[in-house]
């Protein structure tokens, strides 16, 4: 198993140096000159050249790669040049949306996707199949885009007044008090990375809440949350139960459950204990597939709900040409990304050894 | 497969004789007609196909044109006025309405049948050209040309698509030519994967050992031998690949990245008009059906041919 894990970490490090390569080709050739869009058309050549100087755009691009490829190394992502922030800074503050955003739509997607798919294969051809695979083949052809704006007005004007309306936009309520958990537990003199930890924890509100015992806190983001979840994870919540459901009916017509059933397990526990521990191998595969697919939606669904993560970052820090964040965001992405797909292959080879003996 | 050993009883023809040989792409139509997803698929898109080539016909206004002025009674963003639904018949009729700048819902949406419908096979067409290519020679030449295509293909599938297409957009500048460009470059990777794979089992077939005992030159075997057999997971694959392509370059336009103003494209139009749905929601439920629409008709189409073409999947 470990060798197997070494192997897979060292196949990791070329497309890794790619990433950070490619998104350093990216960041330099967009078409734009990065001193007037952070100071505007105005600035004098003179500035231009003094700001050149000070981020060190006027070495060579071969220079600044290798400085560029030590300073990632040394886990420094870089200053906003608009912001005047660290790129980690922002991370601290922006991912924690975007990470609880994509556990929330994960959440969702894996509960009813498995659920559905579930019912689906049970009752083959049944009306019940029937209406789940016309949701499923809905669900993977509407847009994020589409869905999310039909949801807001549909929660937010639609049943306005009613006790299941919605906010459709922001992350909370004015008048609702987050206490960053460094405060409520009198660890202000707390620095370096630890502070990093617990300041991006504090951030994500769900854990905020539940640390602090804070219910207004929880049930309003939760208030919040919904919309956005739904919007993100209805196109993998569609694939999964597509997935479960091709993947139960194989295992349902395979021997051992024959065996099963002929035992006289009850048909509950043939389809709990012994179908479904099979029949979700694939699917825990397609789950970690789908996040590229989540975090790609998180730019989108972040937009139409008005929150502050990462994905809406990327969008201001591209239309702004601050190709500092661009890079330091891009890159985490990436990283966040193939430790997923990692970690994915990983658990999948322990829950299915054909593939680290294969 | 069950296959049946004995003598054919003397008195019977020769089956053969009797029987018209059918053709592959006969076999391959008439099992894709077989399947209920791929018919609805295929009749829906016959649909959009009709809606896009006759957009002249259908359109009841020209999509470009605001009526604010034009027509007593036009209002910006009014809703659908339909007569025969009881909308005064003082109001000027429009079945789904107006927009922001007083033009013709649904003349607007008839016309992006013919631009998405165009973005889906053109972005798809370009992805598999590619990706077909760079699988090809991976798997067909092996060893270190293979190693570092697929680790630069690796590198772009470590990117969330949507991510690595908006940074090409930006490099490449705004517009749907470019749009279709960053979408297209980022599916490649895809294409070339499935190209690749069914290469590395065909070349080690017996039929291409028999072209190599005959002194065919590799390229030729590759082009002649290869390919044309790897092409049904491609197929597959580029049929599903449609609508995903469709929902990512509408993605773009929504952004604002995609299609310009004052093109009728399905995305941009919702993008334009996104802090309107409050107040005028049929802004964003036409072309927001009109996508949906459009890209149930590719998968279940991609369904279809794929349980059609794949036998291993039948159930």
């Amino acid at each position: 198993m470990s060798r197997f894990i070494i192997r897979r970490l060292l196949l990791s490090i070329p497309v890794l140096l790619g990433v950070v390569t490619l998104v350093f080709v990216l960041a330099r050739v967009i078409p734009s000159d990065p001193c007037r869009a952070a100071l505007g058309e105005k600035a004098t050549d003179a500035i231009c050249a003094a700001f050149n100087t000070r981020y060190g755009l006027d070495r060579p691009i071969v220079v600044q790669y290798v400085g560029y490829i030590g300073q990632i190394l040394g886990g420094d992502l870089g200053t906003s040049i608009r912001f005047n922030r660290t790129v980690a800074e922002m991370l601290v503050e922006r991912l924690p949306v975007t990470v609880e955003l994509t556990l929330y739509a994960l959440l969702f997607a894996t509960v009813v996707g498995i659920t559905l798919g579930r019912i689906s294969a049970i009752r083959r051809n049944s009306p019940a199949d029937v209406g789940t695979m016309i949701i499923a083949n809905l669900g993977v052809s509407i847009p994020v885009f589409v869905l999310g704006l039909m949801l807001a007005y549909l929660f937010a004007v639609v049943l306005k007044g009613s006790p299941i309306a919605l906010p459709p936009s922001g992350r909370l309520s004015p008048g609702v008090d987050v206490v960053p958990l460094a405060e409520a537990w009198g660890l202000q003199g707390l620095g370096g990375p630890p502070r990093l930890i617990l300041d991006f924890v504090s951030n994500i509100n769900t854990f905020n809440a539940v640390l602090t015992l804070n219910g207004p806190l929880l049930v309003d983001t939760l208030r919040h949350m919904v919309l956005p979840a739904i919007a993100l994870g209805t196109i993998p919540m569609a694939i999964i139960a597509r997935m479960t459901r091709s993947s139960l009916l194989d295992v349902l017509g395979l021997d051992y459950i024959r065996t099963a059933r002929a035992k006289g397990v009850s048909e509950r526990r043939v389809v709990s204990a012994h179908a479904m521990r099979n029949a979700l191998l694939p699917v825990v595969t397609v789950i970690g597939l789908s996040l590229g697919g989540l975090l790609s939606g998180a730019v989108l669904t972040e937009t139409i709900f008005n929150l502050t993560g990462i994905g809406k970052t990327i969008v201001e820090a591209i239309t702004g040409r601050d190709y500092i964040v661009i890079q330091g965001v891009v890159i985490v992405v990436a990283v966040i990304y193939v430790v997923v797909n990692l970690v994915v292959d990983v658990s999948y080879a322990m829950l299915d050894p054909r593939i680290r003996l294969g | 497969m069950t296959a049946t050993v004995g003598k054919v009883p003397d008195a019977l023809a020769d089956p053969l004789a009797a029987q018209k040989p059918s053709s592959l792409w006969r076999d391959t139509l008439w099992n894709i007609l077989r399947q209920r997803s791929a018919v609805v698929g295929l009749t829906f898109l016959v649909f959009l196909v009709a809606v896009a080539v006759f957009a002249p016909v259908i359109a009841t206004y020209n999509p470009n044109e605001p009526m604010i002025g034009v027509q007593a009674g036009a209002k910006v963003r009014m809703p659908p006025c339909i007569h025969l639904l009881g909308c005064p018949a003082n109001l000027p009729q429009h079945l789904m309405g107006l927009d922001g700048n007083g033009r013709d819902v649904f003349s607007r949406v008839v016309y992006g049948a013919r631009v998405s419908l165009q973005i889906g096979i053109l972005t798809v067409g370009f992805a598999i050209i590619l990706g077909a290519l760079i699988g090809a020679i991976a798997g067909y030449f092996a060893g270190k040309t293979d190693n570092v295509l697929m680790r630069l293909m690796d590198v772009v599938l470590a990117f969330p698509s949507l991510l690595l297409a908006i940074a090409i957009v930006t490099v490449l500048g705004q517009g749907l030519i470019n749009a279709q460009l960053a979408i297209g470059i980022v599916a490649i990777p895809v294409y070339a994967r499935v190209m690749r794979a069914s290469v590395l089992s065909i070349r080690e077939q017996e039929f291409v050992a028999a072209s190599r005992a005959l002194g065919e030159s590799r390229g030729g075997i590759l082009v002649r031998r290869v390919v044309p057999n790897a092409l049904t997971p491609l197929i597959v694959q580029g049929t599903l690949g449609i609508a995903a392509a469709i929902i990512d370059v509408a993605a773009l336009s929504f952004l604002g990245l995609g299609a310009q103003p004052p093109l009728a494209e399905w995305g941009s139009m919702i993008g334009i008009e996104r802090n309107a749905v409050f107040a005028a929601p049929h802004l964003i439920i036409f072309p927001g059906l009109a996508i949906v629409v459009t890209c149930l008709a590719f998968n279940l189409l991609g369904d279809g041919v794929r349980d059609a073409l794949d036998p291993r999947l039948n159930r």
